[in-house]
């Protein structure tokens, strides 16, 4: 029990908890210092089952660990430390407490060794990160929040049933890996994809994370995505359908994000894209394949807090959220626009970049695995992501036209978090060979060679070039668009059924019983004619109801118990 | 002295309940209350021992009489287990609501409360330990009247009300079931429940016997407020005392389930009733009926106290749930509920009786605020929260567990389906109430607020740990429960 102690998710938890009851530099020293014990603690823990617990008639392992946790666990505490270092002054202590505990049951996740603590962990984070929505303050963030909540514990059923069944069928917990060929494991894999924003419920993301503050979207960008591909990775490596699913989830986040004119929410369906690699990576489940992926995750963790940072900063100093708002920010906040172009720069696997040394094995892999097709598609994914987030985003919030504003650049500790993780970008994409030690299968590949290198120049100038042909037309398009989602069918219909059910409910349960009582009535009436007076039925008050439904059930069970003798 | 244990249990209180309606002050009647309640456990907790101990049926003949003519008191591991939840749970409500009945009940009045409690616990484990069909009928109305006392105790005027439909209804639950001993009686000429089965074995066909079988099932699904039969629990619930509230809603309808279940499986018989008639069919749907409905209601309640009941409705549905999927493990799953759902709602409605004390109200819109001024009560409330929503490492993960793996077992998925998404409900209405207690500001003109007195919040929390540890160590509750399940399909196989 003594080796919990060592747990990585601890220093942050109790940091959590300590950030409640602190104030000014203690504050601050708890939130920077908690990821940095967690990250030692990382590093301390070697492989294998640390820690396990009887419970019921199996054996939890809440503290498992070997490479890839640890490479997830690494990235989750960077990113902790650069999330808490660039919302070190936000004063809500709530979105801090919640971020940092969401932290925490994310790492718990990356140590489970078996289901019963995923699913615990699971459903902690998808609370954890919806208080993270709520603790922004707004009406649209409370309804946003509660969605978002109830997909996520939607998505969490499916797991638990999924959970019972292969524990109901194997006997074992053990979370190791499998194939979705019986249906407990086809809800395990469902429920896995839901966190990672795949079809048909991707919209949750863009949907809620902007909805948060403009420190709260850094944290929630990074762990219930990606803790979502360390399960798959871990559990289901090489089922196909995730190809199929992926290549989906990338499109989709590329032609949707063209569409947006809100930036944060663009970068909301830029998540859903770039996990979409990551998830057809899993598919394809060579050890190339996974590396791929996972380094993927680690990558995407850095770049995409970096630019959702800038567009936080930017957000932060203007209050402004549309691309159509922004324009020529550049001239006064030319370090947060730097930091904003070196991760659009590594979103589109620029050479030299951490997206380009980690999204290039993904796209080998497919290679070598002889799925050409899905090699083409990869390309031409890059390519999108490039139009959108590579310039688009650039082009719109930093140049363009002069919007006129000239805020001044985020305060020192903004810039910081930004500096450092935009360093890492270049450190990772100019010295791969250093990450690559850290992946959980050893390989040897080189990705900066010049013919791979003058590809990826060739797909991302075309791209540009398309972008400013079509300039013209695209600003009206912005201003002008709305895009329908599959989130409309639950958001309209769900809102016409709960409003049925809160105006309705007494009156709807009323009628009902009216109804079926009217067919029931005559016939009793006929039968106690005489004994009973008429009308009893009729009665609002529940006794006379009550009596009704004692008599009902009795002909109920009189008459099944008769008839099936 | 041991060997007079049975009988002690129910004639001790049945004594002090004279006592203290001849004494009638408040301290004294308290204090005569707690020692017999905890002597009553002891003794409870004891029988169950020694059943599990020595692996042998306790016997009692009342009087000296022999059974099948004399009343016979049976304690085996089921009605142990269930003796130790309605003694355990009488003896902490006592310790917790001593503050709550001071402020809520009449100075008058608390004298007569303490009598009433004891009689109500006294009925309640008679039906528990008698072997004896008539006797039952007995014990249920004693429990019964008093319980309509109690719950007419309450404040609100309301209460009288809800206790008069509750009369109503439950004396029409009483009657039914004693029709269905009658015509028992008429058939076998014996009210003891282990003959009973005996001679009823040849005549189980005969309209009779399937008459008398249907009035006891809905007469105890009355009781029971086994939907559609619930409607008179909502109002008893709301509308009594937070005090007389944890106690029934921990052990009164828990204890008709116990004799349905006794019903069902050793006297008509799992062979005759299970698995020939449709009735294990007819309670699953009623039950998941129970579930969605009782949930859904929950949602729209303003009054939290009432909301808890609507729940209770549902959580009633899982435990009749288990007696309809009819095999071990969902049996388990039943009775283990049975002890879950009391300490966790019991813990619930504690921790609601101090916010009634506190705020003077249980709407949930006049709670807005109350997490920062009642940290302890409403984290509490938390924890309970996420047991009832079953979040493993929680009693009520166990419960539900076994119920869906004994759904598993008959191949039910939908079912399985079904009570995972149950949970979400739960979720919905649960989360209402921590939404407006944590993120909601109080209003700048209500009054201040402070923690309930020390023993309400103390006996609650330590309902609520106990939601915990037993929510991981299963070893009593899984433990007795699945030996005692062998009580109940022993006769079957």
């Amino acid at each position: 029990m003594s080796s919990l102690l060592f747990h990585p998710a601890l220093p942050i938890l109790i940091g959590a908890f300590l950030v409640l009851r602190l104030n000014g530099t203690a504050r601050s020293i708890v939130l920077l210092g908690a990821p940095l014990v967690c990250l030692a603690f990382v590093w301390m823990t070697a492989d294998g089952v640390i820690l396990s617990i009887p419970y019921m008639e199996w054996t939890l392992e809440p503290f498992k660990a070997d490479k890839m946790s640890r490479l997830f666990a690494t990235v989750f505490g960077l990113m902790a430390f650069a999330g808490n270092l660039y919302a070190l002054k936000q004063e809500k202590v709530l979105e801090l407490f919640s971020a940092n505990i969401y932290i925490a049951f994310s790492l718990g996740v990356v140590f489970a060794g078996d289901l019963i603590t995923v699913f615990v962990f699971w459903e902690l984070m998808a609370l954890a990160s919806s208080t993270v929505i709520f603790s922004a303050g707004t009406d649209t963030a409370r309804a946003a929040g509660m969605r978002y909540l109830m997909i996520h514990l939607l998505g969490g059923v499916v797991l638990m049933a999924g959970i019972a069944g292969e524990v109901s069928a194997t006997g074992s917990i053990a979370f190791t890996s499998m194939l979705p060929d019986t249906l407990p494991r086809a809800l395990i894999l469902a429920g896995f994809l839901l966190n990672t924003g795949a079809p048909p419920f991707s919209a949750w993301v863009p949907d809620s994370y902007p909805e948060a503050s403009y420190s709260g979207m850094v944290f929630l960008s990074a762990f219930t995505t990606k803790t979502a591909v360390y399960v798959l990775a871990r559990g289901f490596p090489g089922a196909e359908i995730l190809i199929f699913i992926g290549l989906f989830m990338i499109f989709y986040g590329i032609i949707y994000g063209l569409c947006e004119n809100n930036a944060r929410k663009m970068l909301g369906y830029s998540i859903v894209n770039q996990v979409g690699f990551m998830v057809t990576a899993i598919g394809i489940g060579s050890a190339l394949a996974i590396n791929g992926a996972v380094a993927h995750a680690f990558a995407h963790i850095i770049y995409k807090a970096l630019l959702i940072m800038a567009t936080g900063s930017v957000f932060y100093v203007t209050g402004k959220r549309k691309f159509t708002e922004y324009g020529g920010l550049f001239r006064t906040m030319p370090l947060t626009a730097i930091c904003c172009i070196i991760g659009g720069l590594s979103i589109s696997a620029f050479p030299f970049t951490s997206g380009f040394v980690s999204k290039a094995m993904t796209a080998e892999a497919a290679y070598v695995g002889e799925y050409y097709w899905v090699w083409y598609l990869l390309a031409a994914g890059t390519a999108g992501v490039f139009l959108d987030v590579g310039i688009k985003l650039q082009y719109f919030v930093f140049f363009g036209k002069d919007s006129g504003q000239r805020p001044p650049e985020p305060p020192i500790h903004m810039r910081a978090a930004m500096v450092f993780f935009a360093v890492l970008c270049v450190g990772i994409g100019v010295a791969p060979q250093l990450f690559y030690q850290l992946l959980p299968y050893a390989q040897e590949y080189e990705p900066n060679t010049p013919d791979h290198i003058v590809t990826q120049f060739q797909i991302l100038l075309f791209s540009g070039a398309a972008f400013f042909l079509f300039l013209k037309y695209y600003g009206w398009h912005l201003v002008n668009s709305l895009t329908l989602d599959f989130d409309w069918f639950y958001r309209v219909w769900g809102r016409k059924i709960a409003v049925a059910f809160t105006q309705n409910s007494g009156s709807a349960r009323d009628s009902i019983i009216d109804d079926l009582s009217k067919g029931a009535k005559q016939t009793i009436d006929r039968i106690h004619h005489r004994h009973g007076p008429a009308g009893v039925l009729a009665r609002t008050m529940p006794t006379g109801r009550m009596v009704f439904w004692a008599i009902v059930m009795l002909a109920v069970y009189l008459l099944v118990d008769f008839a099936f003798m | 002295m041991l060997d007079q244990l049975p009988a002690i249990i129910i004639a001790v209180p049945l004594i002090a309940a004279a006592v203290c309606a001849i004494i009638r002050n408040e301290t004294i009647c308290w204090l005569i209350a707690l020692v017999v309640a905890f002597v009553s456990f002891v003794g409870s907790a004891t029988m169950l021992g020694q059943v599990q101990q020595y692996g042998e049926d306790i016997s009692y003949k009342l009087g000296g009489w022999a059974p099948p003519a004399g009343i016979e008191y049976k304690v085996d591991l089921l009605a142990g287990y269930v003796l130790v939840l309605v003694s355990l749970i009488a003896t902490a409500v006592l310790i917790y609501g001593r503050q709550s009945v001071k402020v809520e009940i009449k100075k008058s009045m608390q004298g007569w409360y303490y009598t009433m409690y004891l009689l109500c616990m006294c009925g309640l484990l008679g039906i528990v330990i008698t072997g004896d069909a008539f006797n039952a009928f007995v014990f249920m109305e004693i429990s019964s009247l008093s319980m309509y006392t109690l719950i007419a105790l309450g404040k609100d005027r309301r209460a009288v009300a809800a206790a008069y439909q509750y009369l109503i209804l439950g004396t029409i639950g009483a009657t039914m079931y004693v029709i269905g001993v009658g015509l028992l009686f008429t058939l076998t000429g014996t009210l003891n429940l282990a003959d009973l089965a005996v001679r009823l074995g040849p005549m189980l066909d005969t309209p009779a016997a399937i008459a008398g079988m249907a009035f006891i099932i809905v007469g105890l699904s009355l009781k029971i407020a086994l939907f559609p039969l619930h409607l008179w629990l909502p109002n008893a619930y709301a509308f009594a005392p937070s005090a007389v509230t944890a106690f029934l809603a921990a052990t009164a309808t828990k204890v008709s389930i116990y004799l349905l279940m006794r019903y069902l499986y050793t006297v008509f018989g799992f062979g005759f009733a299970i698995e020939q008639t449709p009735i294990p069919e007819v309670v699953m749907v009623l039950s998941l009926l129970a579930i969605f409905a009782g949930s859904f209601t929950a949602i729209f309640q303003e009054n939290v106290k009432r909301m808890l009941a609507y729940s209770s409705v549902a959580q009633i549905g899982y435990i009749t749930l288990g007696i309809a999927l009819a095999n071990a493990t969902g049996l388990t799953g039943s009775l283990v509920h049975i002890f879950n759902h009391a300490v966790m709602k019991g813990a619930l409605f504690m921790l609601v009786g101090g916010i009634a004390m506190q705020i003077g109200t249980v709407r949930l819109s006049d709670m807005a605020g109350a997490g920062k001024a009642m940290p302890l009560t409403m984290f509490g409330f938390v924890l309970g929260g996420f047991s009832m929503l079953g979040v493993p490492g929680t009693v009520g993960f166990v419960s539900k567990w076994y119920l869906a793996m004994g759904a598993l077992e008959n191949g039910w998925w939908w079912v399985v389906a079904l009570l995972m998404l149950s949970s979400l409900l739960v979720l919905v209405y649960m989360g209402r109430v921590i939404e407006v207690a944590f993120f909601r500001e109080r209003p700048a003109d209500a009054v201040p607020l402070k923690e309930a007195p020390k023993s309400m919040i103390m006996t609650a929390w330590v309902f609520i740990l106990a939601c915990v540890y037993l929510g991981f160590d299963t070893s009593f509750t899984v433990g007795v429960a699945e030996q005692a399940v062998n009580v109940l399909l022993g006769g079957a196989q």
